[in-house]
């Protein structure tokens, strides 16, 4: 003890400080806090359950129980503030019989179940029981037993083992926004639940799973496959989102079992989303590609690796040969690698084509050339919650992105002013301090009232703006926004998914970046998966890597919508994940030689690429390759394999560098992915969310009198592996999909809820179920993507409605 | 604060007598937390529906005050005050805390079973009465007590709660 220097001296005398003593040993903490903050911050342990450093203090288990000096009884360490010359035991006779008090209590309704509960092996009880508690029990009485929920297919619950810390309770009404579940009832009678049958249908719900400190809410989909001491656990990258959330895999014997969050207060904290946690369920599922596939004469067969290879070179030879190299073109996951999207790439250009792209969901490329290096989030993940205002435009963020969406919720609570411009009323788990509910094409509008409202204000900007924006008489509600953008700093523009999508994307772009240059706040583009190591792997048909200038190529639209010979797809199934799934059926159709790498057989997949395909090559998964993916922020996160690959199934950048060595191009004998990744040298780029040249049009045609398509693809369905996540497809997050309007809209259509209605773009018609969804604009229906049933559809511009027969 | 009801929502299966009810309480207290009225509201929404509150009824309790649904159901079930199940005419509240216990609370409860022909939570065939058992009511200085309704009934004997029950139809 007389080792410690006496910090109250040694340091300069602190107001916010004060000096507490806990089990003799001097201590310095920040006036208000916990004893029990101090005490983890120091490493000296304090035994809990409804504690949680994420959670706000509860103090209802009394685990935590301490003697302090001076106080009567023990005090809660976590819900007794620190004072000066406060003197704590922790582990003092008085400390110790409490705590001992408090588990005896507690498993008097506890079940003796460990050996058939999931939780055995990492439970807080289980382990303080063994710590804390008695040999015997002295009680005899009857035990409480509690019915069981079904609260959906994630979250398995065995709620007699519930301890009421509410940990739960809390998450859901503090972190994830909506309060589902509750404690009802009361005293013995007491139960945790939501009362009524119903689901948790929060985004985040797994993260209950984590945080409850017994058996009582465990995962359904891992629930009696393992014991968490045979499972073997290796870090990880999410590649669903452009978060890079840390995540540990867990396997027993190369099958994943399951996965956990990995902590990293930067990125994630310790939260992972549903779509990051269960997604893994599709790894093991019957769907997967095993061995190479090749289609001679328009027979499938299975045959090795050489064949398959020798067959692909023979294909794209083919093709250049009779066609050129211009003709092949490749679209790529943007949830593949770093590593597998800048080898595509090299394939290509080594070949002598530039048509290469990963923004499959995209159709406006105009501004393409301004763009900066790849799309960042205009700050770190962590500034976003001091944020204190915040636009979001086009983005569904809790579904798009949800531990940004919590991030946002952090910055709401703490006074930021959250407001939208949306194509449809999402409810964001966070009150919205305005919004503008519009048409894509009244998106575009309402930006740019909010821009002359701020340009009214005075501030300057470099560009001549067109009459049409400069001369919008504001509405009140844009004026409200720009009145908020301006005045609450630090403010950020944030840029969504479905802006990414909208049928004027870059006017959308060069709108926000106004609007963010006028109000003085960040511009963030919030990109899907890996979107920013797509573009620092040279992965767009205008850059190479690490953005440098190319003979620009033909981008995915393009691609699609003027067909060429040949197509290679990296982990892409044409009609889910292109925004005009029909016209992507049509241009692989037409191809001379498709070439798939996927994780999936597409035997199984509502596609028709086992017609079209010609070569089908087993691509790893996340799971079963090394690589890097790289977030919003640009951080490189660098990950190696979990598992082995499944079968006959190789990593992507070893495909890739092997069909550039057989087609005989130089600088693909690599022998690790490190050499890979040195080559993409991306460390002078300074990232920029700000546009280089505004693309404003003089002249602004927006069509506001037909009913327009609303295109949006729900979180589930936005890459091959999600699709396949069984118990995610069962969420109420995944309706069947249907045309959703306005109550008022479907009247002037006259059609009802659950009618059924032909569906007609200008490029294909389908037939589906009214469904009224008061979130959605009046002039508009919208339909989702990613789903077989719409799969013929375009993505935008005018659509008529007509009654069909009953199916 | 009496806004439009929206039609459809559920607020609707209050009466705008209620309403007008819940309005007076919500005005005592700020409008970002008008939920600290949902005890009154409650009561209010339990006695329009003949004393007892059905999930509609709570969820458009949840709706008009902008609070969680499960954090009205919280409430609800966690005070014997509300009813969840359908009641009879007349509620009696026998309270079996330790004051009225020490004084024979027992013999009262056993008297009323018998009389009523019912089991304490339960409620009379002719729909007539509800029996609930009760913790202390703070009338300890006249125990054993009940409460019938919103009237308390002290110093309790059979003949007393005879005469009592005899009054209510
Ligand atoms: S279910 Fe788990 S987290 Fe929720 S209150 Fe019970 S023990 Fe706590
Ligand atoms: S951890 Fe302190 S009371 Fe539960
Ligand atoms: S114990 Fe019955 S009124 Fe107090």
């Amino acid at each position: 003890m007389s080792a410690k220097p006496d910090m109250s001296t040694t340091q300069p005398p602190d107001a916010d400080m004060v000096t507490i003593e806990v089990n003799g040993e001097p201590l310095r903490a920040k006036k208000g806090s916990m004893v029990i903050q101090v005490t983890d911050a120091a490493g000296i342990y304090v035994p809990r359950f409804c504690y949680h450093h994420k959670l706000p203090i509860a103090a209802n288990c009394r685990m935590c129980l301490v003697e302090i000096e001076k106080a009567p009884k023990p005090m809660p360490a976590c819900a007794t503030p620190v004072a000066d010359g406060m003197k704590v035991f922790t582990r003092s006779a008085l400390a110790h019989d409490a705590q001992r008090g408090v588990m005896e209590f507690l498993l008097i309704n506890h079940p003796l179940d460990c050996p058939i509960c999931d939780q055995g092996g990492e439970c807080p009880l289980q382990d303080l029981a063994l710590g804390y508690g008695k040999d015997v029990s002295r009680y005899a009485e009857k035990k409480r037993v509690v019915h069981d929920k079904n609260i959906g297919p994630l979250i398995a619950t065995e709620m007699t083992r519930c301890i009421h810390c509410t940990r739960c309770v809390r998450f859901g009404q503090q972190l994830a926004g909506i309060m589902e579940l509750g404690a009802t009832g009361r005293g013995e009678h007491t139960e945790i639940g939501t009362f009524i049958e119903r689901s948790v249908d929060s985004e985040l719900s797994g993260n209950v799973i984590d945080i409850c400190p017994v058996g009582a809410l465990t995962s359904k989909p891992f629930r009696f496959t393992a014991r968490a001491w045979e499972l073997t656990s290796h870090p990880s990258i999410s590649p669903h989102d452009c978060v890079g959330s840390n995540l540990n895999v867990e396997s027993r014997r190369h099958k994943v079992m399951r996965v956990l969050p990995r902590d990293n207060e930067a990125i994630n904290e310790c939260w992972l989303s549903d779509r990051d946690r269960f997604s893994y369920t599709a790894l093991n599922s019957s769907d997967r590609l095993q061995s190479p596939m090749i289609r001679d004469g328009g027979r499938w067969q299975e045959v090795d690796w050489s064949t398959a290879l020798e067959f692909t070179v023979a294909g794209l030879r083919r093709v250049i040969d009779q066609h050129g190299s211009n003709q092949i073109g490749a679209l790529a996951a943007p949830a593949s690698t770093l590593e597998e999207l800048y080898l595509l790439q090299k394939l290509l250009r080594s070949l002598g084509s530039s048509n290469v792209d990963h923004r499959l969901r995209q159709s406006d490329f105009r501004d393409d050339q301004a763009l900066p290096p790849f799309p960042w989030l205009g700050q770190s993940i962590e500034d976003l919650e001091s944020c204190q205002s915040v636009l979001l435009v086009g983005s569904n963020i809790r579904k798009e992105q949800p531990l940004l969406g919590l991030r946002l919720r952090h910055a709401g609570r703490k006074g930021a002013q959250i407001m939208a411009i949306n194509p449809v009323d999402y409810d964001l788990a966070a009150p919205l301090a305005h919004k503008i509910i519009a048409s894509p094409a009244d998106m575009i509008l309402g930006l740019a009232g909010v821009a002359s409202a701020l340009a009214a204000r005075g501030k300057a900007t470099r560009d001549r703006l067109p009459d049409w924006l400069s001369k919008r008489v504001p509405t009140a509600s844009e004026q409200a926004i720009a009145q908020v953008l301006a005045t609450r700093k630090p403010a950020a523009v944030l840029l969504g998914n479905l802006a990414a999508s909208h049928p004027q994307a870059a006017t959308l772009r060069a709108l926000a970046d106004l609007v963010a240059e006028l109000a003085g706040a960040a511009l963030g583009v919030l990109s899907e998966a890996n979107g920013a190591g797509a573009w620092l792997a040279g992965c767009v048909p205008h850059r190479e890597a690490a953005g440098k200038a190319a003979n620009a190529g033909r981008n995915a639209y393009s691609m699609i919508r003027e067909p060429l010979q040949a197509y290679v797809l990296l982990g892409v199934e044409p009609e889910l994940d292109c925004l005009e799934g029909g016209r992507a059926r049509s241009a692989m159709e037409a191809a001379e030689f498709v070439i798939m790498m996927t994780p999936f057989s597409p035997a199984s997949a509502p596609t028709a690429a086992m017609q079209y395909a010609h070569v089908l090559l087993p691509l790893a998964p996340f799971t079963e390759t090394d690589g890097t993916f790289v977030n919003c922020e640009g951080r490189w996160q660098s990950f190696t394999a979990a598992v082995r690959p499944l079968g006959e199934t190789r990593p992507g950048w070893k495909i890739l560098r092997i069909l550039g060595s057989r087609l005989g191009q130089p600088g693909f004998d690599y022998s690790t992915i490190d050499e890979v990744r040195a080559e993409i040298d991306a460390r002078t780029l300074t990232p920029s969310s700000n546009l280089g040249e505004r693309l404003l049009p003089p002249e602004l045609r927006v069509d506001t009198n037909t009913l327009q398509r609303i295109y949006e693809v729900p979180l589930y369905r936005i890459d091959s592996v999600v699709r396949r996540a069984e118990a995610l497809q069962q969420t109420a997050d995944n309706p069947k999909p249907a045309a959703r309007m306005s109550a008022v809209q479907a009247a002037s259509l006259n059609v009802n809820d659950g009618a059924r209605v032909r569906v007609r773009v200008a490029h294909g018609e389908v037939v589906l179920d009214v469904a009224i969804d008061t979130r959605v604009p009046d002039q508009c229906v919208l339909i989702p993507s990613g789903y077989p049933e719409t799969i013929s559809l375009d993505a935008h511009g005018a659509v008529s409605l007509e009654k069909a027969e009953k199916a | 604060m009496s806004a439009k009801v929206q039609p459809g929502s559920p607020v609707e299966l209050i009466t705008a007598d209620s309403r007008a009810q819940i309005d007076r309480w919500t005005t005592k207290y700020p409008p970002e937390q008008k939920q600290a009225a949902v005890m009154a509201a409650l009561n209010i929404v339990q006695q329009q529906n003949g004393g007892w509150l059905t999930i509609e009824l709570m969820d458009a309790v949840a709706e008009y005050l902008q609070m969680p649904r499960i954090a009205v159901y919280e409430v609800a079930s966690f005070y014997t005050l509300y009813d969840l199940e359908p009641v009879g005419r007349h509620k009696i509240y026998v309270c079996t805390n330790i004051s009225c216990m020490l004084c024979g609370s027992d013999t009262i409860v056993e008297h009323l079973q018998k009389k009523l022909g019912i089991k304490l939570g339960e409620t009379t065939s002719d729909g007539r009465f509800t029996l609930k058992e009760s913790e202390c009511l703070a009338a300890c200085g006249g125990a054993p007590m009940f409460m019938v309704d919103r009237t308390y009934y002290e110093n309790l004997t059979p003949d007393k709660v005879d005469a009592i029950l005899a009054r209510l139809k």
